[in-house]
């Protein structure tokens, strides 16, 4: 997996991903639009891991960490005005998120990923135009907060998430999250020309 | 799985907003605009806060994308996002900047707006 370039034929931002990979993209995205949507929450899991993928929590919105961060208050000092602000951009925020995270979707299922991907062998060849590679730089933002605020991560904890044992499921996860940022910065610098 | 490259981060900044934003590093003023006096007279500000998650590429990317702003003065006000917890990022009137603290939410970056000094 070497990230997103930008094919200098094309102008498209090109990116191959196996199987694997691709159905966890999707699979976080497929999240993030359930939580944008506050459906009802999916039933608790027993595997530590997959409850720590689980951005659909029973909270309520303005409780829910990961909106909160996604939705944060425009005024600082000024409770009543942040409050009118959510009420007439938090609709509109939710959605177009919510369609972004589905624009990553697509791609992948439009580049060949089946509904429930076998073999492994399989690999997903991404290729988005300039303007859809803006939507997923957003999708992938949302996506690293979910995860990052789920996880707890802070500055400089770089250490802390490597001195845990290979098999914390919070270790994994941040594996995850790191590589979205990884992601997520050749996407910058592919949309960017420099790469 | 430990992938080898760098990635810088923006740190962290917990709190609420003590200082004016309006104070700006003289760093950044010498970039602004021809709009500059306009924009002096203008009350209400986009404050964009630290984080630990955003790229520091990505931020700049967005005040380039957005914004306009000419790759030189984006890096400047992401730097100083990065190293001083927070920047002022644009400057207008009230509803210009609730448009322009919506649009860095769906970005992904916190941001606020205030009254400017």
């Amino acid at each position: 997996m070497a990230g997103f370039v930008r094919d200098r034929r094309s102008k498209q931002i090109i990116a191959t991903f196996s199987a694997f990979e691709a159905d966890l993209i999707r699979s976080l995205a497929a999240q993030l639009v359930e939580l944008l949507h506050n459906e009802a929450a999916v039933p608790a899991s027993d595997d530590p891991l997959a409850a720590l993928f689980d951005f659909t929590g029973p909270i309520e919105e303005p409780d829910d960490p990961v909106l909160a961060r996604l939705f944060p208050n425009a005024y600082g000092d000024d409770a009543e005005a942040a409050g009118e602000f959510r009420r007439f951009t938090e609709g509109t925020l939710r959605d177009s998120k919510s369609r972004a995270a589905g624009t990553i979707i697509d791609s992948l299922e439009d580049a060949g990923l089946p509904a429930e991907p076998e073999g492994e062998e399989l690999t997903i060849d991404v290729e988005l135009a300039p303007d859809v590679a803006q939507v997923w730089m957003r999708s992938l933002t949302d996506l690293r907060l979910a995860l990052a605020t789920r996880l707890g991560v802070t500055e400089d904890d770089e250490e802390y998430w490597a001195s845990l044992p290979e098999e914390d499921p919070r270790a994994q996860a941040h594996h995850i999250y790191d590589w979205l940022g990884f992601l997520q910065e050749t996407l910058v610098l592919a949309v960017s020309g420099r790469r | 799985m430990r992938l080898s490259w760098t990635l810088s981060r923006c740190a962290t900044i917990g709190g609420v907003m003590t200082a004016s934003p309006t104070k700006a590093d003289p760093g950044v003023e010498e970039d602004l605009t021809p709009d500059a006096v306009v924009v002096a007279d203008t009350p209400w500000v986009t404050v964009v806060w630290n984080d630990p998650v955003n790229l520091m590429s990505y931020v700049s990317y967005v005040f380039t994308s957005y914004f306009g702003y000419s790759k030189k003065k984006a890096e400047k006000l992401m730097l100083q996002v990065h190293e001083e917890g927070k920047s002022a990022v644009s400057s207008g009137s009230r509803e210009e900047m609730e448009r322009d603290v919506q649009a860095m939410h769906e970005y992904g970056l916190w941001a606020t707006l205030q009254k400017s000094e």
